[in-house]
């Protein structure tokens, strides 16, 4: 009991809860200094995301490299995404036909109704694999992976507005706001396209140079706001982002935005000089966005983990106070960071109307903003993790579509599935539960220690 | 007796879930189906595809009419159908490709957002047949065929209509988002007032829409009904006693409105628009006037029966009065608040109309 005393009196002042706490991977050793400095802080509050403290956290157990694989988040990740998908395929087995006319003599004969029902989610789990990855069908194999590149065009918006929520997040920052930096780089994009007559070459470097610079204020003045005035980022990004749809159906309902003789809202065609060129020429629509999106994560990777910048954004992130204390300029980086995100929110706008759609309507930012923040938490907000998950939701995407034609699926499904991820990151414990991969109980002795801990703790 | 009662009360939960036990153990109890039996009724190879826009084909309005023209044109024709929603305007081009690659004969698109995608698929697809809805390409596409209403026509019945029956002298309109396939209802409708007022040296005044200055009230989409009930409201208001909204499902906020104002005894009334509201909304029965109708469900399966038969070209179809690809709806439970001569006269300006002796411009109407 005594022993306990002075140790809860040193670090963790009424919080015996956080004893010993295990840094989830080395590369965040850095930050490791402002962690602690939170937790003896002690009255402060964590940032609202830490991403990177989320998990991986585990009281107790041997820390064995398998038991952290396990319990890892990017384990939770994977098993998120596999449960999604599990109850996915029951939801569509239930609206399934076949399975319903099975269930009515189910007693008769339970076979049918079993094997309709892993039909029914086979069926479509493997239209979506013909349309994301691989189509056997194909009768080339430039056709056969035609699936693949649609992914990773699919992908492209999503990695890079990805990556712009996940840096925020690292900064501590819950960026809602891709949506509308989309939006105003898809204006600024857009209108460089069509409106001026430049040469090859310049033209689309202007365009994108417009793009990003659109996110990056749409993004920078929430920061401005943020850093200036303390308003809440949350609000700020949300309303920023209705400002910014309702400024692009005006713009449309302008004729300077609309085709000669025209009064339809839609932009005209983006000059042939102001486009993308298609990466593996005209029979796929993958474009020079995705070689852009594979830099950009590059660069993000590099500025938050090996440039001082990204330092100082993480430990904003970790804790503001601290971070000022130990001598950041929380409002630069505040306002820093908004920008950096917003530049590549831009870029995913510079992606869709240079890219894919090649016009500018007032559906160009689709949903892309908000499927984002999904990407950034499935991808743990680290650069590369944010990859790999926009290539999955680009997956989704393009292997929707051929759901929907070859069985009939609802595309909603594909929805249904993304909301079930978010859903389950967000719970890691029940993931774990679901595959009974939570650390076992603690010893009892230990856990009476700990719970005299407590209690001195709390009259200490 | 009681007794009987209070034991059949206190049994009842019981019985209740007995039965739904039992109609549960029953439901898994049917005679499971011969081995072997496929019935196919392929009766023909023919397949007509569509490709909805973001609203879905559950949108009460073009996506849905037409996706029901099909679905019918499926029932009637024993066609083979194939649909595909897009959820965002990124979806359309995939979508088109796939829907070319499946080996559809015919090919609808719904609405001007798929106009560049359709274009595209067409020249890459010359020996695949195209239709699109609400769009008109100029040029024409020699495999593209266009399906477009002079909504004018009807909407001009329609303000005629509103204008011969108010009481306050005043009307009103407002549309969802300022397209020209919003507009021209509102055309039409001005228009209608207009001659009305010509006609009869009478001066009924409309609000939400100035015909000349082409702009006046929106709510901004086709989803926010308070918006709708907002301005509806704001209306009344100003003394209007009929409104008819250009707005989808927005329509329904208007009828909120109307409704309520109904309920404090005011005389209001609505004319609904795409279809016969009567029938679609029945919620606003009684404050139904009328409906500006576009029959898109025929028209699309007037389109899949030619194509079928080998008739296919690409002269757009223009629905219009004489082809009641527009029309009026009737008046239903307020057919006795029309007086006979009203009547007489929109049938004659109908008739107008047809001939080519009225003439309804807009702005927004189909290029001949």
């Amino acid at each position: 009991m005594s022993e306990n005393h002075p140790k809860h009196a040193a670090g963790e002042h009424g919080r015996p809860d956080h004893k010993d706490p295990h840094h989830p991977s080395p590369a965040e050793e850095e930050t490791a200094a402002v962690v602690s400095v939170d937790t003896a802080g002690g009255a402060m509050e964590p940032s609202a995301v830490p991403a990177t403290a989320q998990s991986g956290q585990l009281p107790g157990g041997p820390d064995t490299l398998l038991r952290r694989i396990f319990t890892g988040s990017g384990m939770v990740s994977v098993l998120a995404v596999l449960l999604a998908l599990i109850i996915g395929g029951l939801l569509i087995a239930s609206t399934d036909k076949q399975v319903a006319t099975t269930a009515t003599y189910f007693f008769a004969r339970p076979t049918d109704f079993l094997s309709a029902v892993w039909t029914a989610a086979t069926r479509s789990y493997i239209a979506l694999f013909q349309g994301s990855v691989f189509n056997p069908r194909g009768n080339s194999v430039a056709a056969q992976f035609a699936p693949f590149m649609e992914t990773l065009t699919i992908a492209t918006p999503l990695i890079t507005a990805g990556l712009g929520v996940a840096l925020a997040f690292r900064a501590g920052l819950f960026n809602i706001g891709a949506q509308g930096q989309i939006i105003v780089a898809g204006i600024l994009a857009a209108w460089v396209g069509f409106a001026l007559n430049l040469p090859l070459g310049l033209h689309l470097l202007l365009v994108l140079v417009a793009g990003i610079i659109g996110g990056a204020l749409w993004g920078g003045l929430v920061g401005v706001l943020k850093a200036r005035t303390g308003a809440h980022e949350v609000i700020l990004t949300i309303m920023f982002n209705y400002i910014a749809l309702y400024f692009l159906r005006y713009l449309l309902n302008t004729p300077a935005f609309q085709r000669p003789g025209e009064s339809n809202p839609i932009s005209p065609i983006l000059d042939a000089t102001a486009v993308y060129p298609q990466i593996f020429g005209s029979q796929y629509r993958l474009h020079l966005g995705f070689i852009l999106a594979i830099g950009a994560t590059v660069l993000v990777w590099w500025l938050l983990n090996r440039s001082t910048l990204g330092f100082e954004f993480r430990a904003v992130g970790a804790n503001p106070k601290a971070a000022q204390t130990a001598g950041i300029n929380v409002s630069r980086s505040t306002i820093l960071v908004m920008a950096i995100a917003g530049g590549l929110a831009g870029m995913s706008g510079v992606a869709q109307v240079a890219g894919t759609e090649k016009v500018l309507t007032d559906g160009v930012a689709a949903t892309y903003g908000f499927d984002a923040i999904t990407v950034a938490l499935l991808g743990r907000s680290t650069p590369w993790g944010t990859f790999a998950a926009g290539l999955l939701f680009g997956a989704f995407r393009a292997g929707a579509v051929q759901m929907q034609i070859q069985t009939g699926t609802p595309i909603d499904i594909v929805l249904v599935v993304q909301s079930l991820i978010v859903l389950f990151i967000a719970a890691p414990p029940l993931v774990r539960a679901v595959f009974g991969l939570n650390p076992r109980r603690k010893k009892p002795a230990r856990a009476a220690k700990s719970r005299q801990a407590a209690t001195t703790g709390g009259a200490a | 007796m009681t007794s009987l009662r209070s034991h059949l009360k206190r049994g009842s939960v019981a019985g209740l879930a007995t039965v739904g036990a039992t109609a549960l153990v029953l439901a898994g109890c049917g005679a499971p189906p011969e081995a072997g039996t496929n019935s196919t009724a392929g009766a023909t190879d023919y397949t007509g595809c569509i490709v909805s826009d973001s609203g879905g084909f559950d949108d009460q309005s073009f996506n849905q009419s037409s996706y029901e023209g099909l679905k019918k044109a499926e029932a009637d024709l024993g066609i083979k159908v194939n649909q595909v929603e897009s959820k965002t305007n990124n979806d359309f081009e995939p979508n088109l490709r796939a829907m070319v690659t499946a080996g559809c004969d015919l090919t609808l698109t719904i609405g001007f957002l798929l106009g560049d995608s359709t274009k595209e698929q067409a020249a890459a697809n010359p020996d695949s047949h195209f239709a699109i809805v609400d769009y008109q390409y100029d040029p024409a596409i020699a495999n593209v065929k266009p399906i477009i209403y002079d909504t004018a026509q009807a909407a001009f019945l329609a303000g005629y209509l509103a204008a011969g029956t108010t009481k306050t002298g005043t009307v009103a309109t407002f549309g969802g988002v300022k397209i020209p396939t919003v507009t021209i209802f509102m055309d039409g409708y001005a228009d209608g007032v207009k001659y009305y007022n010509e006609q009869k040296g009478k001066d009924v005044k409309l609000l939400g829409w100035n015909k000349d200055a082409q702009d006046g009230s929106f709510t901004g989409d086709f989803e926010k009904q308070d918006v709708g009930k907002q301005l509806t409201q704001n209306f009344l208001d100003q003394g209007a006693d009929i409104v008819m909204p250009v707005a989808g499902p927005v329509g329904k906020g208007a009828g909120a409105a109307l409704k309520e104002a109904k309920a404090a005894g005011k005389d209001v009334k609505l004319i609904w628009v795409d279809s016969d509201g009567y029938l679609t909304a029945p919620d606003y029965k009684d404050i139904m006037l009328s409906s500006v109708m576009k029959t898109m469900g025929d028209a699309v399966e007037a389109v899949v029966k030619d194509d079928k038969e080998g008739n296919f070209s690409n002269t757009p179809y223009v629905g219009t009065l004489a082809n009641e690809g527009v029309k009026l709806a009737p008046f239903h439970d307020l057919d006795s608040q029309v007086p006979a001569e009203l009547k007489s006269e929109l049938e004659q300006i109908e008739k107008d109309i047809v001939d080519g002796k009225l003439k309804v411009e807009s702005k927004a109407s189909p290029k001949a």
